[in-house]
């Protein structure tokens, strides 16, 4: 039996590794990456709940959807920001975007 | 330690390798390759946690279309950033600092937690059968979770619109 | 005893093969693991030593379609062919292109095969012999659908030269737009069967198959997995880019073997699943007195799959990009979901009559809708092609256009 607190370790070290990425780099689809790891590792948790309570409330499944589709939804606008921001500016650099104008 | 212990070590050593490459990798191409290991890396550790369905959605959603996605973005962009330089902004020092508060805050509150050494039970094949079924009655019934599913589907469909019309040529001729 | 494995025989040496190795000593993990080895094994290369047949049959076939022989020097009705192509293709040198990413660009090619041979594993055989019984095997296929994907692309980018980059584009562009038909025309199958396991759906077409209740679901599955495959009437993958190969340019020797063999044992995989999902698998006569007729009748449909595969090959010119973008977007898509959602509706609507009854009611609605749905596209094709009358005459009066004209503008 493999014990609770690996994975939610585990979890907790991968949502930080994406916390790191979404506040230190600079290049947009890099911030993207780290925002991925994060929810990944928000379903992980959802998971390894639902496995603790017995396997019986259905939340945590039906919570793991919801933040699936919400992810794949965020990734595809955030791309295409970011594609049509870079054939206006022709920068991605997250901190060379950064006046209103134009 | 049995053999289940051995590769969940095995599979989560390769994905918080895979992740902090992902994070620290200069080469943008790099870095998404590394991403689908990372979240390949989820979807063997959603099989581990007898969420078979999960750890296959996983692979269809992100790795058949987000990943693909990404690398798409990453070589349309290519010749925005060099791939040499910092690849970090100015802070990132405390970003480090962040990170690393933030997990020793949710590494304290685990181990305040009564739940802590507990282990996971093993579901029996029917139990882990019946999670499909009882997860499709709940996105749909109404004192369930159907609110939340029909607010994720329009979220969706001004997801569809709005990358649509972000990414159109302008001037088109509709 | 000897009964017993003439009627189930991977039952029966599963069973002896466990009983001599747990009588060695070991324990029952390490037994359970190296069963599930050999079979794996087994199932991946028996599906590529496969391939060899299959890669004569169709050249000798597609030779026929175009009024030739085929292959006919190498051994009697150029039955070698195949272990020359082999042996030619060892012999090649691998010219890895400079600057390419060295892991990737390897990767590639095996990530290919990988992906069409880990299909193999839920595939229903004859009744209870699948390598894996997930019960979300419908669900599988289409990730590991995504893994091929993947490898594509993979090739294009890792291969340094721009033509395989815009060959890899176009061919990501391709399978990612006939994905969304081929799932949804994947779930009214599962929807019918009430189950995602591919067993529990062969089980389930126990009165008719699938392909009277689901025509048109079916039709879409076929073309669409005829699209994923890169076949033609489809082949832009690999045959455009302006005559140059495609993401598999820089590829040689046993690289490019295995996304050459990749691609035929994907096609014979498709046809298999096809047989499972809609012409009742290993279901046909004295299939409950001896269980293993069950594989022979599965081999008759793949069969009779794969030559109308390699018939659309033989006959159909390519489509352009455009037009295939068109054709997935503008037509299967909405086909498809419209097949869905009124089959969804009339199963539910009809849950309790007889399933006559229901059977009925599925085929009356695939026609109806196959009616609406060829006028439309008819009336649109006609639409933006107006017919110039020939000099003199008067002009052509297209009743098809002016009544249903006004709804596609």
């Amino acid at each position: 039996m493999i014990p609770t607190s690996w994975y939610l370790f585990v979890a907790a070290a991968l949502f930080c590794l994406g916390l790191y990425g979404v506040l230190a780099r600079k290049n947009a689809i890099a911030i993207l990456m780290g925002v991925e790891l994060m929810l990944n590792a928000v379903n992980i948790n959802l998971i390894v709940f639902w496995r603790y309570w017995g396997a019986k409330e259905v939340a945590g499944p039906a919570f793991v959807i919801i933040v699936l589709a919400a992810a794949a939804a965020e990734v595809a606008v955030g791309l295409a920001l970011i594609i049509s921001a870079y054939r206006r500016r022709h920068t991605i650099a997250a901190d060379e975007i950064d006046a209103l104008k134009g | 330690m049995n053999f289940l212990q051995v590769v969940f070590i095995l599979t989560s050593a390769v994905t918080l390798g895979a992740a902090v490459m992902v994070v620290t990798s200069h080469r943008m191409i790099r870095a998404a390759l590394w991403l689908v290991l990372a979240l390949f890396g989820v979807a063997i550790l959603f099989a581990l946690l007898q969420a078979g369905f999960f750890a296959v959605v996983q692979v269809v959603v992100y790795i058949g279309a987000i990943a693909i996605l990404v690398i798409f973005a990453v070589m349309l962009t290519r010749h925005a950033m060099q791939d040499e330089g910092a690849q970090v902004n100015r802070g990132w020092w405390a970003a480090v600092l962040v990170a690393l508060g933030t997990f020793a805050g949710l590494a304290f509150l685990l181990l305040n937690w009564a739940g802590i050494g507990s282990s996971l039970g093993e579901l029996s094949a029917d139990e882990a059968r019946k999670l499909i079924p009882q997860m499709g009655q709940a996105l749909v019934s109404a004192d369930a979770y159907v609110l939340p599913f029909e607010v994720a589907s329009v979220l969706l469909l001004a997801a569809l619109i709005g990358a649509i019309y972000i990414a159109r040529e302008k001037n088109p001729q509709v | 005893m000897t009964v017993e494995w003439f009627r189930d025989p991977v039952n029966f040496i599963t069973n002896w093969l466990n009983q001599f190795l747990l009588g060695w000593g070991l324990p029952a993990g390490v037994v359970a693991f190296l069963m599930n080895l050999i079979g794996a094994g087994l199932v991946a290369t028996g599906a590529m030593l496969f391939c060899i047949l299959l890669i004569w049959y169709e050249r000798k076939l597609y030779g026929r379609i175009q009024d030739r022989l085929g292959p006919n020097r190498v051994g009697p009705w150029g039955i070698f062919q195949p272990f020359a192509d082999m042996l030619k293709i060892f012999a090649k040198e691998y010219i890895t292109p400079r600057g390419a990413d060295v892991i990737p660009y390897n990767l590639a090619p095996i990530l290919a095969v990988a992906a069409v041979l880990l299909i193999w594993a839920v595939i229903p055989f004859y009744n209870g012999a699948a390598g894996a019984n997930l019960n979300t095997g419908a669900l599988y296929i289409i990730a590991v659908g995504g893994l091929g994907e993947l490898a594509i692309i993979l090739a294009g980018i890792a291969s340094n030269n721009k033509y395989a980059l815009l060959g890899g584009f176009r061919a990501i562009a391709l399978l990612l737009s006939y994905e969304v038909p081929m799932v949804l025309a994947l779930l009214v199958p599962v929807l019918l069967a009430r189950s995602m396991g591919m067993n529990d759906i062969v089980q389930a077409q126990g009165d008719v198959w699938y392909i009277v209740m689901a025509p048109i679901a079916a039709f879409i599955f076929f073309l669409t997995s005829v699209a994923e495959v890169g076949r033609a009437p489809f082949d832009i993958i690999e045959a455009e880019s302006e005559i140059v190969a495609g993401f598999n340019i820089e590829y040689s020797g046993l690289k490019f073997g295995m996304f050459y063999v990749g691609e035929f044992l994907h096609a014979f995989t498709v046809s298999v699943l096809f047989a499972i999902l809609f012409l009742g698998g290993w279901r046909g006569p004295f299939v409950d007195q001896v269980p293993v007729l069950g594989a022979v009748w599965l081999l008759v449909k793949t069969g009779v799959t794969y030559f109308l595969i390699i018939l659309l090959r033989g006959s159909m010119p390519r489509y352009r990009t455009d037009q295939t973008m068109s054709l997935a977007w503008k037509i299967l898509t909405p086909l498809a979901l419209a097949v869905l959602v009124l089959t969804a509706i009339l199963d539910k609507a009809l849950v309790g009559s007889s399933d006559l009854v229901r059977g009925l009611a599925l085929v009356g609605m695939n026609l109806v809708v196959w009616f609406i749905a060829s006028r439309l596209s008819q009336a649109s094709y006609r639409r933006s092609h107006p017919v110039e009358p020939p000099i003199g005459h008067a002009p052509v009066i297209n009743p098809l256009v002016d009544e249903i004209g006004g709804v596609l503008e």
